[in-house]
């Protein structure tokens, strides 16, 4: 504090010298992500109720007694009891172990097509936004051509022809859903090409592979994350839209939307076969999307609500 | 009666984080046809300060706590909504930093201009429209009468820039509030932009509030001048004033910014360090910290008064350096020291 | 305007000509004929059968044929209920489905928009907050939980509407608002975002330093910029209705052209699916079309080429 001329020269300076920080220490970004991410209580509660449903499912079935597919025609259909929390089904299978069964695989389902889609949209949309040009044009004009097509009568029609093998399925799903996820990272993608930091690492000379590893892949990663946990619920709706409807988990498998449609057939004098397995997929789309919000307002805190 | 006196404005900002002191305690005023420039860093409060005149703060966060702003005998911050409305655009116009953001891409310029003719006059849609092209053509924009039925997007920045003008000037306000109007603009245009606004208040009579951080634009165009630093008053007074006889450290370290009045061949001066957190309670002298006088005492202390030095003329009188030589002595002085880096709180 | 319009439309054909391969594709790899399933069929007549109806040319030959039946607005018979064309199934099945289908549509936007534009204006609010935590919940239950807890509710415990069948004006209710409410809740939501993205803008802070009041900023500076988000999933939003349509009209047995194509798909009914297809996707092209000619007439920045 004596002497200003230190302070003046260093002044100078200071102003490259923060930028060079906040682009080289990205983790400062993740830390207040999470700072933010954490007061949001209600995506704090749908993470605490989601996890405590996949613990439910995954290893709820080791712990009962029942197995989800043996049959007791001597107690089919009985209401929630003692013995049996959920009830049972019209062949007598406990309906807890065939909701965690069935969760399993409406998970798994999200999961699998999740990382198809992810896999699938990143490339094609990394590639276009850093090719640009007309090939990104050309290639954003198809995603636009396939978002206005009836995609539900394909995966259909796909199911139909190839069999209903639960792969097949989260292939298909996966087929289905990378759309917004490539147009998402493409934007990301194009944005940042443009921003001066990353000119200025062109210009630095840095290779190709350098900056898209040390500031493409970091400062898309965000948004991705935010989509890719939306796209979880909307895979599982498809999972189950497609069961509910014959075609995709065949019995005597199981997923919630199985389970949903089996409900359904008998709510008039059985209601707790649907209300169970609609309960617990409800609650978990719920918990996915309010997640999901609750990662875009704290990764991307321009779009938060303040 | 001035056109406005603006007593203790106070305006915070109360976010999660804690609250922002961005306008604290500013106090000016303004005769009818006078220009005041608001100079300062960004943050230094002078756009909010304009803002909270106009009530276009986003309430909440943002609250006025206290001051008057007294417009024509009425006080703008006690003002009922539907007042309020009617003193908008009527009697204070407003125009923009970024004109690229400022007009609505939706509706055509002709809507836009003749907006506040509709809401404040009581005139037909034809004579609306006549005025509206009149206003472009004397804002400088060629071919305004079929131009006027364009889109924002068909015009350059600098022109929707003018038109911004014309927009604010068609009810032929007593009071322009010019937020830097020209700060997102080429240096080319800047000039006109400046012209133009200088022409048309000689025209209309209309009083101006120019905010900038350009002292340069100031110079040229100001009767008074006010010098904010984080969101307080630093030193206020005649733009002659302030050019040749600055008080305040933190003004004449400003005018050692402006490169047209430094020497040739000299290094351009900056202030060194960063403007205060305003989110953070200011001891003292707000620009204690980055101050390059001597420095007597401690740090910590009242916030300085505002004291007179001659008519018309008064500063932040700061007790804690001694700011009684010229800043080139002090800076001259610093230079002699070998210069090793200290991590800066500075 | 028009070779915009034209440009368009012969890009939709190409599209509707895409979709036709590939579900001709996807029918003709599907094991099986459509013909073998109801009971054995000596093969020499089953070979007969499949003479008739083209099936012993090639893939190709096929599809060239079948193409230009459907350009001429032939779309065969229908191969698993004989006597009855694809035309015939559609002309009287094809009104039950617009109708299920306009009314779940306008019910979306009806609701949707106006929760999204209140929410919007009155942000963080309870008249925000309430309609958006609906909206929440209704994007949660999708058709085929919403329509059987529908059905379950008013239907069996309320006993206030039928749960099956399609004869009255009450028999529309639960369907409709099975398949609007998950709809309304997007456009509620998309409308809420793209309304405040307008209010948030540079623009509406002039509008108010004009001396403008918010109703006006709402309806003349925001809204038409507000309810783009809606327009755009206009399409995405029928081709879900008629998807949804698959799932409702089998829940309250309705004898929609939904029902037809899940049974069609199931026992290979090639001719109908095929029909069924090219309707439903040229319908959306339509309304894709719709959707991008608004746009363009809304926002001013986009033009007609």
């Amino acid at each position: 504090m004596t002497d200003h001329s230190e302070t003046a020269v260093l002044g100078k300076d200071s102003a490259p010298v923060i930028a060079e920080e906040e682009l080289v220490e990205g983790s400062s970004l993740w830390k207040d992500a999470w700072a933010r991410l954490r007061k949001n209580k209600v995506a704090v509660g749908s993470l605490v109720v989601f996890v405590l449903i996949c613990l439910f499912c995954v290893l709820g079935p080791f712990l009962s007694p029942y197995d989800s597919n043996a049959q007791d025609l001597f107690s089919g259909a009985e209401g929630p009891s003692a013995d049996h929390w959920f009830g049972t089904d019209t062949l007598g299978r406990d309906l807890m172990v065939r909701v965690m069964v069935g969760g399993r695989i409406s998970l798994m389902v999200g999961l699998v097509a999740t990382v198809v889609a992810l896999a699938i949209g990143v490339i094609y949309g990394a590639t276009a936004g850093y090719i640009g040009g007309k090939v990104d044009a050309s290639m954003m004009r198809f995603v636009d051509l396939l978002y206005a097509l009836p995609f539900t009568i394909f995966v259909i029609l796909l199911m139909v022809a190839f069999g209903r093998s639960m792969w097949l399925m989260f292939v298909a799903i996966g087929c289905v859903e990378w759309l917004s996820m490539a147009r998402i990272v493409r934007s990301g993608v194009l944005s940042l090409k443009k921003q001066e930091f990353v000119e200025a690492a062109v210009s630095l000379g840095y290779s190709h592979s350098r900056i898209i590893l040390r500031h493409l892949i970091p400062n898309v990663l965000g948004p991705v994350i935010v989509i890719a946990t939306l796209t979880v619920p909307a895979v599982m709706l498809l999972e189950a839209f497609l069961s509910f409807l014959g075609l995709g988990v065949q019995p005597p498998n199981a997923s919630w939307g199985v389970l949903i449609n089996e409900g359904q057939a008998n709510m008039e004098i059985y209601p707790w076969l649907l209300l169970f397995p609609a309960a617990f997929f409800a609650v978990t789309l719920f918990c996915l999307n309010f997640i999901g919000d609750g990662l875009r307002d704290a990764l991307d805190p321009k779009s938060a609500k303040d | 009666m001035p056109l406005l006196d603006v007593d203790d404005l106070t305006t915070y900002f109360h976010t999660r984080d804690g609250v922002v002191r961005a306008v604290d305690g500013v106090s000016f005023n303004l005769e009818r046809g006078e220009t005041l420039g608001i100079v300062g860093e960004s943050g230094s409060g002078k756009s909010v300060t304009c803002y909270s005149l106009m009530r276009l703060i986003p309430e909440p966060p943002g609250r006025i706590e206290r001051g008057t702003a007294m417009f024509d005998g009425r006080d703008l911050l006690q003002m009922s909504p539907k007042e309020l409305r009617k003193v908008r655009g009527d009697k204070i116009s407003m125009i923009f930093q970024d004109p690229m953001t400022s007009l609505n891409p939706y509706l055509r310029i002709s809507t836009q201009l003749i907006e506040a003719l509709q809401m404040h006059r009581d005139i037909d849609s034809k004579a609306a429209l006549n005025k509206a092209i009149e206003a472009l053509e004397e804002v400088g924009i060629p071919g305004a009468s079929k131009r006027v039925f364009s889109y924002p997007h068909e015009f350059s920045g600098g022109m929707r820039q003018r038109v911004m003008i014309a927009m604010a000037l068609i009810t032929e306000p007593d009071l322009l509030i010019a937020d830097e109007p020209t700060t997102a603009l080429d240096v080319t245009v800047q000039a006109q932009i400046m012209e133009i606004i200088k022409q048309r208040q000689n025209d209309l009579g209309t009083a101006v509030i120019l905010v900038t951080h350009d002292l340069g634009v100031v110079a040229g165009s100001c009767d008074k001048v006010l010098v904010m630093y984080g969101g307080r008053e630093m030193e206020s007074g005649s733009a002659d004033q302030i050019f040749y006889r600055p008080r305040h450290p933190y003004t004449r370290a400003l005018q050692k910014t402006i490169p047209s009045l430094q020497e040739k061949g000299q290094e351009l001066f900056t202030i060194p360090g960063l403007p205060p957190d305003v989110s953070k309670p200011i001891h003292g002298c707000a620009f204690h910290p980055r101050c390059p006088y001597p420095k007597i005492g401690s740090p910590e202390g009242e916030r300085p008064q505002l004291e007179d030095i001659e008519p018309g003329h008064c500063w932040a009188a700061c007790g804690f350096c001694d700011s009684s030589a010229p800043i080139e002595t002090v800076l001259a002085k610093a230079d002699d020291h070998v210069a090793e880096p200290v991590d800066g709180d500075a | 305007m028009l070779k915009f319009i034209a440009l368009r439309l012969l890009q939709g054909m190409l599209v509707l000509l895409g979709i036709y391969a590939v579900t001709f594709v996807l029918v003709a790899a599907t094991p099986g004929s459509p013909f073998s399933s109801e009971r054995a069929i000596a093969p020499e007549i089953l070979a007969q059968i499949e003479a008739f109806y083209g099936y012993d040319k090639p893939l190709g030959e096929r599809f060239i044929t079948s193409l230009g039946n459907v350009l001429q607005g032939e779309f065969g018979p229908s191969a698993v209920y004989a006597n009855r064309t694809v035309t015939q199934i559609i002309a009287e099945s094809f009104p039950v489905s617009i109708k299920l289908g306009s009314i779940s549509l306008l019910l979306a936007l009806v609701l949707g928009v106006p929760a999204g534009i209140l929410a919007a204006v009155k942000r963080n609010t309870w008249l925000d907050y309430l309609p958006m935590s609906v909206s929440m919940a209704g994007i949660c239950l999708p058709t085929f939980v919403m329509g059987p807890l529908l059905a379950l509710v008013f239907g069996l415990i309320l006993k206030m509407l039928p749960v099956a069948g399609w004869y009255g004006p009450e028999y529309v209710v639960l369907p409709a608002t099975t398949l609007g409410l998950y709809y309304a809740a997007y456009f509620a939501r998309l409308t809420r975002g793209g309304m405040l993205e307008m209010l948030n803008q540079d623009w509406v802070r002039t509008a108010r330093a004009k001396g403008v009041p918010e109703h006006t900023i709402i309806w003349k500076h925001c809204l038409k910029g507000g309810l783009i988000p809606a327009i755009t999933f206009l399409g995405p939003a029928l081709a879900g209705i008629i998807s949804g349509s698959f799932v409702v009209e089998t829940i309250f047995q309705i004898p929609g052209l939904g029902q037809w194509f899940v049974r069609a798909a199931l026992n290979r009914d090639d001719f109908l699916v095929l029909g069924l297809t090219v309707l439903f996707a040229a319908m959306i092209v339509i309304m894709n079309l719709l959707v991008d000619i608004v746009q363009v007439a809304l926002n001013p920045r986009l033009k007609y080429d």
